[in-house]
């Protein structure tokens, strides 16, 4: 395996984002190891019986609701052969069948019986020793917090909320403090990058002040708006707060060639913000939570965008646009207006994916190649600003340590 | 209200005219096959079969329209691609007060610079057109796609 050679996080090896040995040990250590997971929203799974099927990682998993109304989340994988046997993305089902033997199991993935067991005619069947309890579905540890589902393959990972620690568990709440939630749909995309790219572009307040130019041009997010970029203690997550400029009048420097003075919209509508109680004075709050999601509140615009790998070089990218159960007709209709702005087609979100196929295709053809995360220097820490790349040297500081690379 | 040999070929003209003027990327030209108020809509087949209202993109009204069209030429960073409509068959059911309703499938073809063709999106038009005595034009455009995933990006209008 490639070795990373100097202590320090601001110039990352091409190789972090392109060897396949480098994203096996992080399979396995990271998305498989003691990392809370985020799988879906509880309003997915309504009632007793209905599931989705998602991903963490490359290991299929279905989130589903028992029957005392509790969520499980069972590894996609019959006991017997293997079998990924739900196909279907969600559903309602009586118990969980793999069609291939017809082994079935309950909500909480308990084999319940499996076929000629004790033989056909006193011919075959199962050994005496073979036991039900034995063969169960591979059950992950779940968390659920404020309706939002979490879950890890190693049951000695400790609390969500220890995971999260107070700066991004606030972060958190804020968006999720127990009210009901609505599902508005869904969003996916496959993005031909390695998906630490992701996470390094919400890490990353540097660009969205350049490369997007609504949020430059509509003070939106803006390199002059008051901010704050806070962290867990171990540098894995990350929340980026921010104040809209309620009167944009000038270019923030003249360097920004994004910024365009006479922009206007035909339709204002597109950026008809509404403030809403809840935010406090922040306009804007991105939460990253290691490894695999982004918390997005933009003005009246919620999400939650999980990352699935598919190989080093490549991730699944799916959007789960959501409400809350007291926005009236005229919010949620905001809300769907302003998901334009977000998504594989936004105007401040389409870009980010093809900046990320484009920094992975500079990535692979030069393995000796190293970044320059320096903006702001070369430490980590808490900032009062964005004019920073501090964010994203701290994530490698913990995936150095994880990965003992 | 029937449909009638001249409505078909009314319809049929405006289906390739919108065609090709995406493929040519004339998108300047693109907000003139609506109405002031038309709804242009491009959403997922999961999403619009379950019901749920988020769409990939939803522009409400010809200023709308026009916004993304300077979004797609001015503000959002992209690489360059052609892009080729293949439509099929229009089925056409007449409405009400000269309004027709057309499904057509779609078969969108991406070329990016220095790659192969590949296949962008799949699906079908669920449309609203007003036809009168001048003009063709949507009054409601809803692009509904199969492909589970986008590749990577959306950009021009299909």
């Amino acid at each position: 395996m490639s070795a990373w050679d100097d202590t320090g996080t601001s110039r990352i090896p091409a190789w972090v984002y392109t060897d396949p040995l480098v994203y096996q040990r992080e399979l396995e250590r990271i998305f498989y190891g003691p990392h809370w997971s985020y799988v879906g929203l509880a309003i997915e799974v309504p009632d007793t019986g209905c599931f989705k099927r998602t991903a963490i990682g490359e290991r299929s998993v279905i989130m589903i609701r028992n029957r005392k109304g509790e969520i499980n989340v069972l590894e996609n994988r019959c006991a017997h052969r293997a079998m990924r046997f739900c196909q279907e993305r969600a559903g309602k089902v009586k118990s969980l069948v793999c069609p291939y033997h017809q082994w079935n199991y309950n909500y909480d993935g308990k084999l319940l019986g499996v076929p000629f067991r004790n033989g056909v005619k006193g011919n075959g069947g199962m050994p005496e020793d073979f036991q039900l309890e034995d063969h169960g579905l591979n059950k992950l540890k779940v968390a659920v917090r404020n309706g939002v589902v979490f879950a890890c393959f190693d049951h000695d990972v400790e609390p969500l909320e220890d995971y999260l620690g107070p700066d991004i568990l606030s972060s958190f709440d804020r968006t999720f403090d127990g009210r009901e939630l609505v599902l508005h749909g869904y969003s996916r995309q496959r993005i031909p990058g390695n998906w630490k790219l992701m996470m390094e572009n919400i890490k990353d307040p540097y660009h969205p002040g350049l490369l997007h130019t609504w949020f430059v041009t509509f003070g939106l997010w803006r390199a002059d708006n008051e901010s704050r970029l806070r962290m867990d203690a171990h540098f894995r997550h990350a929340a980026m707060i921010s104040r809209r400029a309620e009167q944009v009048t000038a270019n923030v420097d003249t360097m920004v060639t994004s910024f365009r003075q006479d922009m206007q919209l035909n339709e204002p509508l597109l950026l008809d913000i509404v403030h809403e109680d809840w935010w406090g004075n922040d306009t804007v709050c991105m939460t990253t939570v290691f490894p695999n999601v982004i918390f997005q509140q933009q003005v009246n615009s919620l999400s939650t965008r999980q990352i699935i790998p598919q190989g080093p070089d490549s991730f699944d990218f799916v959007w789960t646009h959501f409400g809350f159960a007291d926005d009236d007709a005229e919010m949620t209709e905001r809300r769907l207006r302003q998901a334009n702005l977000f998504g594989p087609a936004g105007f401040v979100s389409a870009d980010d994916g093809e900046v990320i196929e484009f920094s992975q295709e500079g990535f692979e053809q030069d393995q000796a190649f190293r970044t320059m995360c320096e903006l702001d220097g070369t430490g980590v820490g808490q900032t009062e600003h964005m004019v920073t790349e501090t964010l994203i040297r701290g994530m490698y500081q913990y995936w150095r340590k994880v990965m003992e690379l | 209200m029937t449909v009638t040999t001249a409505v078909r070929e009314r319809l049929a003209d405006l289906y390739a005219a919108y065609a090709s003027c995406l493929d040519d990327g004339r998108f300047g030209e693109w907000p003139e096959f609506f109405t002031e108020d038309a709804w242009y809509r491009v959403v997922p087949r999961e999403n619009y079969d379950q019901g749920l209202p988020l769409s990939t993109l939803s522009l409400k009204g010809k200023a709308m329209l026009k916004d993304r069209i300077y979004g797609i030429e001015s503000t959002i960073f992209h690489a360059p691609y052609y892009q080729r409509h293949i439509l099929g068959p229009l089925q056409i059911s007449a409405g009400a007060d000269g309004v027709f309703d057309v499904r057509c499938n779609f078969l969108v073809v991406r070329t990016k610079r220095d790659m192969m063709a590949e296949i962008f999106s799949v699906g079908y038009y669920v449309d609203k057109v007003k036809v009168n005595e001048t003009t063709t034009l949507f009054t409601t455009k809803i692009c509904v796609f199969d492909n589970d995933l986008i590749p990577n990006s959306l950009i021009y209008p299909i």
